[in-house]
């Protein structure tokens, strides 16, 4: 057990844990968080998905000492105190059926359009491609983040 | 955290609250409470306040005895709530929350929501606006039929300033009146009379019209817990060891191998090996590295390649099916009539639910008080029913609260989480949140069961089709029942050594062909494994609908193409219902049918491009799909690109979000046709994770679907929730045959099986 602090949404924790336990049991067990989810701890569904400085990232399979200095948001803070245009958008177009896989969609989108911000619908397609939705909601995902895309 | 409350509590408290207090605007001496009561009368199925409520600001509550898995079926009852009671639906609250506070009306279960959890709803809503009428009849001195409602307000006809409202007339008060109940508990619970009136389809002022999900928001901004997220004071992590050979049991545990993670508990009974631990890191990584000797047993499988040979060749233990048309000795008759006869035989996979999160639940056992289960099952009272029977408690002292959980699509492991969990809790006497591992959820969930489907058509000279045998062979519908009461169809009270008890049953396809003599048969054949398999079978959406419907609806494509008619024209000819006929005219229609009377092979470089068409009855309710395809020829992938899907569920309550409902079958139904096999070898499932058991990308998602809702007023709606599943695989099938020439008589339509199949 090692003290690790943590960077989450603007706020500074420090939490103890094993190195190389996953950032994922940290922001849910040691900060309560209850947006990121545990979907597979394989980095294969999404369900997990942070932003750590810009980038998406599974936090199932992220040691939570790699993320020392580095800045976490979660859906929580991705809209900084308000709703994100995704999550307006994701509203709006009545999106999530089960909403487990939320997290990957909105998360992975953000990032992506942070860097991309005017992208087609089938750069969008290609970087939302890997993660899962099991209700089969991937239609309405579409029309939620290409509204976002071209607003 | 609003599921960690005791509603019932919340309520009695609220109620009494407001007795005293009259709302503003209510002249005080005109205000006689005549039927409210302050405390709700116990939960009953013959009392009135067990399914509707009036709050004190005069909004309405429904008690709703089945969660929403997230299609929005609490906000269609919610409006057919509303219908009755002639309130804005934004005054409608729908409760399904707690096994305490809602009947059990089955929980979300055979797309029942709307067409029996909600008819009976409506009816004890259409009741209570009765009772409210005579209510409000005495109160202003005016008789029934003079009066008249708008969104809550009762007034006189003749006089709208005679007026009450339901809030003024009982509201935070329960109503005492009794009603007549049916007698049955479960799905088809209902009221058997009532003293009101439903309304005719020509007052509908609610239906037809899209109010949003209400969960969305919550969803969204993550502003409620899910099943995952609840926390119980002194809640210890729990987690199971299953064993790599399916069927052996733990013979050594090494409990050194985990005695330095701190507050580490093994809970071992049987062939049950689960630990648990204050930390929930700590509880994974005793799971991971626990040492344990496994018992020597006989490999219970094969190698799934062999799974058609197997179940070809395997005895019967139990058949059935629908009485044949004529009887079975003129069925042999029929056939001999014929000119000529063509049989094909289509076989489907084992599938599994593959939730996107693993089945989690907490249990807190109280052996001398209110027990509790937290779910995220989709039929909460029979998963509560079932941990009460593993803590040994008594059904009064058990309480079951669902809380948002992973869609489950049937059967999948949440209720076999509760199990876990109740099994752990019980050992350990302290509350314990169990949450699977990915490789248990894809492994070891109950699966929809493999399947072949052999088809005989007679065809006399004319090119009628005289005589129909549709014969289904697979493993057991249910080898657990589709809910959690009993331990006995739960997997780790099996791997205690509870004995299962299949149901050995199976089903028949649905659609209106009026073939001179047809006879739709099954045969079940036994499990692999007897108890504890991670091949046990159960309900997955449409529960056998689209395996079925793949084979019998591609087959009357082969007999369509076999006697030279068009598959649209053949459908047309040979269904015996008009609303079949107008769905398949509708989706044809939509999508620009071509007509076609064999395979037309059009190509666009290395890809093949054809239209397929399937459709089936689900109940009432009905479905048919065109599908378009592109077919890689070099590849084998296939990409559904198009579909179009006509939809007859009756009356339409909620167009939106019976679109959005459909458009999720769709794609689920899509996912299963192209790519979901469960695989094992003679040891144990092999498909363990997202990478050996691949859903549906984003980009391989369809360019489109195009919804046609047909609309019956006069109908009584018949849900959604899995009709449209159905006939996905045939249409697919039927589009690639029209592409290739290829009749894929296997699912799913892996680029491996086209190519075997003898793609070029």
């Amino acid at each position: 057990m090692a003290k690790i602090a943590l960077n989450v949404d603007g706020k500074s924790h420090t939490i103890e844990a094993d190195n190389d336990m996953p950032l994922l049991y940290a922001l849910r067990d040691d900060l309560g968080l209850r947006n990121p989810k545990f979907g597979c701890g394989l980095a294969q569904c999404g369900a997990c998905t942070v932003i750590i400085d810009g980038v998406a990232v599974r936090s199932c399979v992220t040691p939570v000492d790699s993320v020392q200095n580095t800045k976490i948001t979660t859906l929580a803070g991705l809209g900084g105190g308000k709703a994100h245009a995704l999550q307006e958008a994701f509203i709006a177009e009545q999106v999530p059926q089960c909403g487990f896989c939320i997290n990957g969609w909105v998360m992975t989108a953000a990032a992506f359009l942070e860097k991309t911000p005017k992208p087609t619908e089938a750069q969008m397609k290609e970087a939302l491609s890997g993660i899962k939705c099991r209700c089969g909601t991937h239609m309405a995902i579409l029309r939620a983040v290409m509204r976002v895309a071209q607003a | 955290m609003n599921h960690h409350i005791n509603r019932r509590n919340l309520l009695v408290g609220a109620g009494a609250l407001t007795v005293s207090v009259l709302l503003p605007g209510v002249p005080a001496q005109a205000f006689v409470p005549t039927a409210g009561v302050s405390l709700r009368p116990a939960l009953d199925p013959r009392r009135l306040a067990s399914y509707i409520s009036v709050n004190s600001d005069g909004t309405v509550t429904a008690w709703f005895g089945q969660p929403d898995m997230g299609q929005g079926t609490d906000v269609g009852v919610a409006q057919m709530v509303a219908e009755e009671l002639d309130l804005r639906v934004e005054r409608v609250k729908m409760d399904f929350y707690d096994t305490t506070t809602c009947l059990n009306q089955g929980g979300a279960s055979g797309s029942f929501g709307v067409s029996h959890h909600g008819k009976a709803l409506a009816n004890a809503a259409a009741e209570a606006r009765f009772v409210l009428l005579e209510m409000a009849s005495k109160h202003l001195g005016v008789p029934v039929d003079a009066l008249t409602i708008d969104d809550g307000v009762i007034s006189a006809k003749s006089d709208p300033k005679k007026q009450v409202s339901y809030g003024e007339l009982i509201g935070g008060r329960w109503f005492n009146e009794e009603v007549e109940w049916n007698g049955v508990k479960g799905n088809f619970l209902d009221l058997k009379s009532i003293r009101g009136k439903r309304k005719d389809p020509g007052q509908y002022k609610v239906y037809g019209k899209s109010p949003p999900r209400r969960d969305v928001p919550v969803i969204m901004l993550a502003t409620e817990d899910y099943v995952v997220d609840v926390k119980v004071p002194g809640m210890l992590h729990g987690r199971t060891i299953l064993p790599p050979v399916a069927g052996s049991v733990p013979v050594k545990i090494d409990r050194d191998s985990v005695k330095h993670i701190p507050g580490v508990q093994i809970v071992h009974e049987n062939g049950f090996l689960g630990i648990v631990a204050p930390r929930e890191w700590d509880a994974v990584k005793a799971a991971r590295d626990l040492k344990v000797t496994w018992s020597d047993v006989k490999a219970p499988f094969f190698d799934s390649k062999d799974l058609y040979k197997h179940i070809r060749s395997a005895p019967v233990i139990k058949n059935g099916g629908l009485k044949s048309n004529p009887e079975p000795a003129k069925m042999d008759e029929a056939f001999k009539g014929a000119a000529r006869v063509i049989e094909a035989t289509y076989e489907y996979p084992f599938q599994s639910h593959a939730c996107m999160g693993p089945g989690c639940a907490v249990v807190d056992y109280q052996p001398n008080g209110m027990s509790r289960v937290w779910t995220g099952s989709q039929k909460p009272h029979y998963t509560a029913d079932g941990v009460a029977v593993v803590l040994g408690v008594k059904p009064e002292n058990m309480q079951g609260t669902w809380v948002r959980g992973p869609g489950s699509y049937g059967r999948g492991d949440a209720g076999d989480a509760a199990n876990a969990a109740a099994i752990l809790s019980k050992a350990v006497g302290k509350p314990v949140r169990y949450q699977a591992q990915r490789h248990e959820a894809h492994g070891w969930d109950p699966k929809g069961p493999a399947s072949i489907h052999t088809i005989r058509a007679g065809i006399d000279k004319s090119g009628k089709v005289v005589a129909w045998s549709f014969n289904s062979k697979g493993f057991d519908r249910l080898n657990v029942a589709s809910n959690e009461s009993k331990p006995e169809n739960n997997l780790f009270s099996q791997l205690t050594g509870v004995k299962p008890k299949p149901a050995l049953v199976y089903g028949s396809p649905q659609e209106s062909y009026t073939f001179p003599a047809k006879q739709l048969t099954w045969e079940v054949i036994p499990p692999l494994l007897e108890s504890g398999s991670p091949l046990r079978t159960s309900h997955l959406r449409d529960p056998l609908g689209p395996d079925i419907h793949f084979a019998s609806e591609s087959f009357i494509d082969e007999v369509a193409f076999s006697v030279g008619m068009d598959p649209v024209e053949f459908r047309l000819q040979n269904i015996g219902n008009e609303r079949d006929r107008d769905l398949i005219k509708a989706v044809a229609e939509k999508a620009g049918w071509e007509k076609h009377t064999k395979a037309r092979k059009q190509r666009r470089g290395d890809v093949a491009i054809g239209h397929g068409v399937a459709y089936a009855l689900r109940g009432p309710t009905r479905v048919a799909i065109f599908s378009e395809v592109e077919v890689n020829m070099k590849t084998g992938k296939v990409w559904a690109k198009r579909f179009v899907v006509s939809h007859d569920c009756g009356v339409v309550i909620n167009p939106d979000l019976l679109k959005l409902t459909i458009e999720g079958n769709i794609v689920q139904g899509l996912s299963r046709a192209l790519m979901e096999e469960t695989t094992f070898d003679k040891n144990n499932v092999t498909s363990t994770d997202w990478e050996s058991y691949p859903i549906l990308d984003m980009m391989e998602r369809p360019q489109s679907i195009e919804i046609v809702l047909i609309n019956r007023q006069n109908i009584a709606p018949s849900g959604a929730g899995e009709g449209s599943m159905r006939p996905v695989t045939a249409a697919v099938g039927n589009a690639i045959y029209d592409a290739t020439g290829i009749r894929m008589r296997q699912a799913p339509f892996t680029p491996d099986r086209l190519r075997a199949a003898g793609l070029v």
